[in-house]
């Protein structure tokens, strides 16, 4: 099985393509990233404009009705060029969840503002105790008339700093690590009762850490059941950070060739010796292993099949290994440059480092693909 | 008047250089010799006029090395270290010592020990990642003793007069891929708190998430991956070894 693109999402490549080509090259990135804010406006207003922000929401929820295809197409360009705006936070994070857990109501209040680029999303889920399980759920909520009140604190929630609005999960009832009992709640960030304190992350991005005291939520979804709309929604995400990862991997795989081919030492070109022609095939084979597994999910994702959650954590832990290996690989091969901040390979490793934490590390996904063979 | 050496050239990698008073530099002194026999080790005081230093940050956002450019740069002839065109034969000897040492023993022990520290504190006992951190652990304590049981055995042989030559790059190659182990397996102990990296310059006033013990494991991880690629790369070590000691 190849993915044939139909028509309208080569169209949506080639679009994506020509827009990071003319505009998200590695300085322009370069200088996002150590802009006040962190992220571009201008770039989101340029994603909003070509639609992507859309692609991937069903027609009845206003979107292009691109599905999971349409993610992984925009996140593999997005990979490619290390774009550090939000997309995977609030279109396939949020987003997602409001398509598939929120009433009609909500879905009309929330998603027309992430389409028309109006409202940044992050999810706040991890907690100083949770390791990557999402149901280790100690912020608590109760209800007080028709919305929730929570009380806790949420650690390393990425990009919170940019947000408008967070998804957070909070537990309505249970012990802390019982599986039912949690719920989301749709939270603005400027809250009452809400506290920040921001940081940037390994791969240039922000994050931070949040407490919440006595803050007004609204539920989002069925109460008690959030552990299975945030493993639905871990499915997604990691379907996006799956072809991301394959976009780094990509390009890591045609610096280092190109480099091998141009670099001199004892006077020859160093692709020349063997150990590291070696090396190279290792890591074409990885990124072609890669990006078959990350079309297989992705037809997976769309077909909703049987299986998905288990072949996601499977995705998530093989590319996850591939993409720490030709990482590895790219810095050891650019020697003494691929230590330097100048050069992008550096900068690869990181986003495929920080990918490889989010929502579980690739040895939690390998656990978790054999848990789930045995619970069949 | 005393005679005058007049350095013009470029220096890069070179290691805290914007905190050096001194440099000691090799360089060319006789173009038309064979390339190792024409070196000179100079001492150069880092304040002579046409010295400039250039920092490189390097992935871990620290500021460790530098470009030291050379411009017509005069130095006294009594900075010479030895004879004129021998500072191959000084480099030699310094190399050699820096490719035992590299075995880095001490420090990997030091670092495993915070490792189970850290892992005991971030990951309960009921987690199955911590039985499969203790395995992790253990094959790299072993590593760690397995390579110093080789080095003692080296210092014993060296205090009888035999040298182990070319097949101490070894110790190169095994220290550095252990050290870049456990600060792989540091980063990945704190799980989420991975995520961030402390900015430089480090300062009190700016936040760092979560515990204290796992605020440098981000930067460490990225910093060591400098350590298969400097002081001889691990290929070129693997190289000295296959050819100078198993005559391939």
């Amino acid at each position: 099985m190849d993915i044939q693109f139909t028509e309208e999402q080569e169209l949506l490549r080639s679009s994506v393509q020509r827009l990071l080509r003319d505009q998200y090259d590695f300085e322009a990135r370069r200088k996002i990233v150590a802009s006040e804010e962190g992220f571009s406006r201008t770039q989101w207003d340029a994603f909003a404009e070509l639609g992507l922000l859309a692609a991937p929401f069903s027609d009845s929820a206003g979107g292009l009705g691109g599905g999971p295809l349409a993610t992984m197409i925009i996140m593999h360009e997005f990979g490619r060029h290390l774009v550090v705006e939000p997309f995977v936070e609030t279109v396939v994070l949020a987003g997602g969840l409001i398509e598939h857990a929120g009433t009609p109501e909500q879905q009309q209040a929330f998603i027309p503002g992430i389409i028309d680029r109006s409202k940044i999303w992050t999810l706040a889920w991890t907690e100083k105790e949770s390791r990557f399980d999402l149901a280790k759920v100690t912020t608590r909520a109760r209800r007080e008339g028709s919305d929730y009140v929570l009380t806790g604190a949420k650690t390393m929630v990425i990009a919170a700093p940019w947000a408008d609005d967070l998804i957070v999960s909070a537990r309505t009832s249970g012990d802390d690590r019982d599986r039912g009992g949690v719920s989301l709640f749709v939270v603005d960030r400027r809250a009452a009762g809400l506290d920040l304190q921001s940081f940037k992350t390994i791969d240039g991005r922000r994050a931070a850490e949040i407490s919440l005291r006595e803050v007004r939520g609204q539920l989002i979804g069925r109460e008690g059941d959030g552990v299975a709309l945030l493993e639905a929604g871990r499915d997604r995400a990691i379907g996006a950070l799956c072809a991301e990862a394959v976009g780094a991997i990509g390009e890591l795989n045609a610096a280092t060739l190109d480099y091998s081919k141009t670099r001199k030492q004892f006077g020859t070109t160093i692709g020349s010796f063997q150990v590291l022609q070696h090396r190279m095939v290792d890591m074409f084979i990885a990124h072609q292993e890669a990006l078959s597994l990350m079309q297989h999910l992705s037809l997976n994702l769309s077909a909703r099949d049987p299986g998905l959650s288990r072949l996601a954590s499977g995705a998530k832990s093989k590319i996850g290994y591939a993409g720490k290996f030709v990482a590895d690989q790219a810095v050891q091969l650019h020697g003494g440059m691929g230590m330097t901040d100048e050069l992008n390979v550096g900068h690869y490793f990181k986003r495929i480092s920080s990918i490889n934490i989010q929502f579980g590390d690739p040895a939690f996904h390998v656990l978790r693909y054999a848990q789930l063979d045995a619970a069949a | 008047m005393t005679a005058t050496i007049i350095v013009n050239g470029h220096k890069t990698w070179t290691t805290l250089a914007q905190h050096a008073d001194w440099i000691f530099c090799l360089v060319r002194t006789d173009p038309n010799a064979k390339p190792q026999s024409g070196i000179s080790f100079l001492l150069i005081d880092m304040k002579s006029p046409g010295v400039t230093v250039r920092p490189i940050i390097t992935i871990d956002g620290s500021h460790e090395v530098n470009d030291v450019f050379l411009e017509n740069v005069r130095v006294p002839v009594e900075n010479l270290v030895g004879e004129e065109n021998k500072g191959w034969t000084y480099a030699k000897f310094l190399l050699g010592n820096e490719r035992t040492s590299m075995a880095g023993i001490g420090r990997s022990t030091r670092y495993i020990q915070k490792l189970k520290q850290i892992v005991e504190a971030e990951i309960p006992a009921d987690d199955p990642a911590h039985l499969e951190f203790l395995r992790d652990i253990a094959r790299v304590e072993l590593d760690v003793l397995a390579l110093e049981a080789t080095e003692l055995r080296v210092v014993a042989q060296l205090a009888r007069g035999i040298d182990p030559g070319p097949a101490a790059s070894l110790f190169k190659i095994r220290g550095t891929e252990i050290f870049q182990d456990i600060t792989e397996l540091t980063h990945r102990a704190i799980g989420n708190y991975g995520l961030a990296i402390r900015e430089h310059p480090v300062s009190a006033n700016r936040f760092m998430p979560g515990p204290d013990y796992g605020h440098t494991a981000s930067e460490k991880y990225l910093n060591a991956r400098k350590l298969s690629i400097y002081g001889g790369s691990n290929e070129i070590q693997r190289n000295i070894i296959a050819k100078a000691v198993l005559g391939l």
